[in-house]
């Protein structure tokens, strides 16, 4: 194949990178603002400031709460600014009426000229406590520099979008494989509710908000099991008897969702231990990745390799491409499509663990109508829903592409019934240039 | 070139194609394409895949604009610009796929698109009086209330040109019309298309079925890589001059036969029952090709699946080196050293979406891997040395099977059953739809295969071909074991057809 040949083919598989990234820039473009750093990169920058505009012996007082980001600004400040050879240094910490109290004591030891600086968040208190003190009115206010950067991309809403997506991801992996064999599953968003139901039910016969690690790990492996099993009698169901899988997971949707309000009787259950939502909220302390959105990575790079390098992989599409002539090579067809429906289900369990310890709790409303996200995510990954076609990584971009515009909507303030046409739009909108973009651009005349 | 066209041609010319020529990116399809039809005439058009005929039908019936060139309708200089306008001119093409509404029937097909209303409402009775009489004029006897589903293959083929002849079509393109008819059905079909030809109407016939051109066209037209090579009277060539044309190349002889040492009984099947099969027995030596005749539906490929473990088998024995074997799925059937290559390509042996390598791997898969991982090196290297070996031609290993041409479909899924190194192998109709060319090659593997040692079952509807490259012959009818044909040289067509119905 020539270079023509191959680019072509990546833009057909991963051509939604690029809108991706288009979707990318236009959110990027339309939450540019002021950014106001805080803690040490505040510190940086307002010790830039001073630095090239104040004489090393100015008095400088830093104000600011006792809060994390604060204290942390209050400390790097004061550390800079000794290095840079600044003695006249001091700190005040507190709420305001601490500030107003201690405040006139060091302007007096600060002497003149003199610099008080303080975070942007606080700036409006000092302003307010200065104005009241005669003796400092002289003293000028300094604040970190803002800069102009957009919202979208700051590394808290980027890890929000992640987090957001995470759920919906992991199980549309197990969708893809079930969509590349020319099926669908409509069982999955039933099954987050009942494996985050289940799993917090178990987490409490198991010993409530005191269980061990090792309680928790065995509530969420019983979960991702019962729904495993769910999707591995929904495979039994379409092999064994032929019934088509559109009827046989939209069976088990109705029958898992009826199961999780029966465990829960309607009701949230919330007696789970702190520890557990270690999965759904903490962050690695290098990166601060959520955790759970390194398990998807991780996931996805497994699925990757299942579907490109192993027997098993190319069996999957094999069956999804032409079942009898799969059937006729030897492959155990019926095999490979429980195994599917079992992994898809195993996944959505997976998911329901996730947003259970996400939300620290487990209620039979979760996942409520997730199937289409589900869906909508991998068919906006490229793959064919007629079958034989498709890429696990295709389908992380069209999670993402959904995440993003969810994401950039509450950005931009999008009403929410609002979001909902736009992601209707966008979904066809995208599949639908897909497509063209198969046809080389052609409309196709019948 | 034996006849100039302009000399045969009958005066009353239907059509006439001059100096056509299409290119698509990269390849230059049709050079120079000429074609002439007078009124009345039966006339094929042969060539091997991509000659060029089907770009020049295609031409012809406006899917495709020529980049230069003529085309005449009755002396008429015509341009089409969509199939719709060359159907305004009179030209009506069936393909190999139909173009019908299985959940419909046959009245609502002829007229769909064309619907006699009042008051807009259907007229039924007209349309039904109508229909009755189109296809009482072709002498078949189909209900005009049949759904489409419920008809038989050439029932519903019958439908298409009742529906291209309400047209008021002039021209009828027939493109591969006999590949899935039985020969009665065939017979059929013949007498109608001479019958509508008495009429005046002129038919282009498209075969690789060289018989068939003999039997039914008055002239042929070879092209071979893009060019018109010439026209004939049919009556003035024989199969070998005609091949030869298409080749372009002279051959000894259509069938290259060569007797392989036979060996001891490998391979024997006892009292095989299941579905319509009944008691169904027979041996195949070792270096044996067993020729498996009979009509279409007498239950050659349903013994074949049977054996394959593609179709349940109520009873019977199958034996195997002297040992018995237990298969109840394809998959032990492949393990057990036996693999089938089907009759029918597109639906039970490629996976049309997918390249021609997973294509050529999907049945060895587990031969190349470990714990579950593809040594993909091995793969491709495995992938390479059969395309070379097999002379498959094919763009590269990602190739869509389905852009493939059928000679290389056929000869890529060949490919993939040599890997498997069965001792038994079955051909069910191993050249159907393939060019001269691959034909050739296909019978030359069978040989090759033989001298191996393998054990080779041949189910083939062509009977030159059945008496042409088996070793013996089995007929079957209605599901038994019609009679077997120990000496071959000596048979006929006929002796094979006497004990077929």
């Amino acid at each position: 194949m020539d270079w023509r040949g191959r680019s072509s083919r990546l833009v057909v598989d991963y051509g939604m990178l690029g809108i991706l990234l288009l979707l990318c820039i236009f959110f990027s473009v339309l939450t540019l603002r002021d950014q106001y750093p805080t803690g040490i990169a505040a510190a940086d920058a307002l010790y830039e400031q001073i630095a090239s505009s104040t004489a090393k012996e100015t008095g400088i007082i830093i104000v600011s709460r006792e809060s994390g980001d604060d204290s942390l600004f209050a400390a790097a400040l004061k550390a800079r600014l000794s290095v840079g050879g600044y003695a006249n240094v001091h700190a005040i910490s507190g709420d305001p009426s601490a500030i107003k109290e201690e405040l006139p004591l060091y302007i007096g030891a600060a002497g003149s000229p003199k610099i008080i600086a303080t975070t942007q968040a606080f700036a409006p208190v000092v302003h307010n406590v200065v104005s009241q003190i005669a003796a400092a009115a002289e003293a000028t206010i300094m604040t970190p520099p803002a800069h102009r950067w957009p919202t979208f991309l700051l590394p808290d809403n980027i890890r929000n979008v992640a987090n957001q997506i995470t759920v919906i991801a992991i199980i549309a992996i197990g969708m893809t494989m079930v969509i590349i064999t020319a099926g669908i599953d409509l069982s999955v968003g039933s099954l987050i509710a009942l494996s985050a139901v289940v799993v917090a039910w178990l987490i409490g016969q198991l010993g409530g908000a005191g269980t061990s690690a090792m309680g928790m790990i065995l509530g969420s492996l019983g979960g991702i099991v019962l729904c495993g099993a769910v999707g591995g009698f929904s495979g039994l169901m379409i092999t064994r008897f032929r019934i088509p899988p559109f009827i046989a997971t939209l069976a088990m949707m109705q029958v898992a969702a009826g199961v999780a309000y029966i465990i829960s009787q309607g009701k949230p259950i919330y007696q789970i231990p702190d520890g557990f939502i270690w999965l759904g909220r903490g962050v690695d302390p290098l990166l601060k990745i959520p955790y759970a959105v390194i398990l998807m990575i991780v996931l996805y790079i497994a699925a990757h390799i299942v579907m490109t390098r192993t027997t098993t992989g190319r069996y999957i599409y094999a069956v999804g491409g032409n079942m009898e002539a799969a059937r006729l090579s030897g492959i155990r067809v019926r095999m490979i499509l429980f195994l599917v429906y079992t992994v898809c289900g195993m996944l959505a369990g997976l998911g329901g663990v996730v947003m259970a310890s996400q939300l620290k709790s487990g209620a039979p409303t979760y996942g409520l109508s997730y199937e289409l996200y589900v869906i909508a995510a991998v068919v906006v990954g490229g793959t064919s829903l007629s079958g034989g076609e498709g890429r696990i990584l295709g389908t992380l971009i069209g999670a993402f592409v959904i995440g993003v515009i969810q994401n950039g909507m509450n950005l931009t303030n999008v009403e929410s019934y609002t979001q909902k046409v736009i992601l209707g739009l966008v979904i066809l909108g995208a599949v639908l240039l897909d497509r063209l973009k198969q046809q080389g651009f052609r409309l196709t005349k019948t | 070139m034996s006849a100039d066209p302009a000399r045969v041609a009958v005066p009353a010319m239907l059509l006439q194609m001059r100096g056509i020529t299409k290119a698509f990116p990269g390849v230059q399809a049709v050079k120079s394409g000429s074609f002439e039809l007078a009124a009345g005439e039966i006339h094929a058009l042969v060539g091997e895949n991509g000659a060029g005929k089907s770009t020049l039908i295609k031409i012809l019936t406006g899917a495709h604009r020529a980049d230069t060139g003529n085309i005449l309708v009755n002396g008429t200089s015509v341009s089409f610009d969509s199939p719709i306008t060359a159907r305004q001119a009179g030209i009506a093409a069936i393909y190999q796929e139909f173009t019908l509404i299985p959940t419909m029937t046959v009245r609502e097909n002829l007229f769909l698109g064309r619907e006699k209303t009042h008051h807009g409402f259907v007229d039924s009775r007209f349309e039904y009086q109508t229909a009755v009489t189109l296809l009482t004029r072709l002498g078949t006897e189909i209900d005009p209330e049949a759904k489409i589903a419920d008809l038989s293959t050439a029932h519903q083929q019958m439908v298409e040109i009742a529906r291209a002849l309400q047209t008021d079509a002039r021209i009828l393109v027939m493109d591969e019309p006999t590949a899935a008819l039985t020969p009665r059905e065939v017979e059929r079909l013949f007498a109608i298309l001479k019958e509508l030809a008495g009429r005046g109407i002129g038919i282009i016939f498209i075969s690789h079925r060289l018989d068939e051109i003999f039997a039914i066209a008055d002239r042929v037209t070879v092209m071979r890589d893009g060019d018109t090579i010439g026209t004939w009277r049919t009556a003035e060539l024989t199969r070998i001059k005609l091949i030869e044309q298409m080749v372009g190349r002279s051959l000894e002889e259509e069938f290259p036969k060569v007797a392989a040492p036979r060996g001891e009984i490998g391979f024997e099947v006892r009292g095989l029952c299941g579905g319509k099969i009944r008691d169904v027995s027979f041996s195949v030596r070792r270096g044996e090709v067993l020729g498996l005749a009979g009509l279409m539906g007498a239950g050659r490929t349903e013994v074949a699946r049977l054996i394959f473990g593609a179709d349940t088998k109520e009873s019977g024995d199958i034996r195997l080196d002297g040992g018995p074997l237990h298969i109840t799925s394809p998959r032990e059937a492949i393990a057990a050293g036996i693999c089938l290559l089907t009759e029918d390509r597109k639906m039970q042996g490629l996976v049309l979406k997918a390249s021609a390598l997973e294509n050529f791997a999907l049945p060895n898969l587990l031969l190349w891997s470990k714990s579950g991982f593809i040594n993909r090196r091995r793969e491709r290297s495995r992938f390479f040395e059969r395309v070379d070996n097999l002379n498959i031609r094919l763009s590269g290993p990602d190739q869509h099977a389905e852009d493939l041409s059928g000679g290389n479909q056929q000869k890529l899924l060949v490919a993939r059953w040599l890997e498997t190194d069965s001792k038994v192998v079955i051909f069910d109709e191993p050249t159907r739809g393939i060019d001269v060319g691959a034909k050739y090659e296909m019978y030359l593997l069978m040989n090759e295969l033989a001298a191996q040692g393998k054990m080779v079952i041949m189910i083939s509807s062509e009977l030159p071909e059945i008496l042409g490259m088996s070793d013996r012959i089995l007929v079957m009818r209605e599901g038994r074991v019609a009679g077997e044909i120990e000496d071959v040289s000596t048979a006929t067509q006929e002796q094979v057809m006497a004990l077929a119905t």
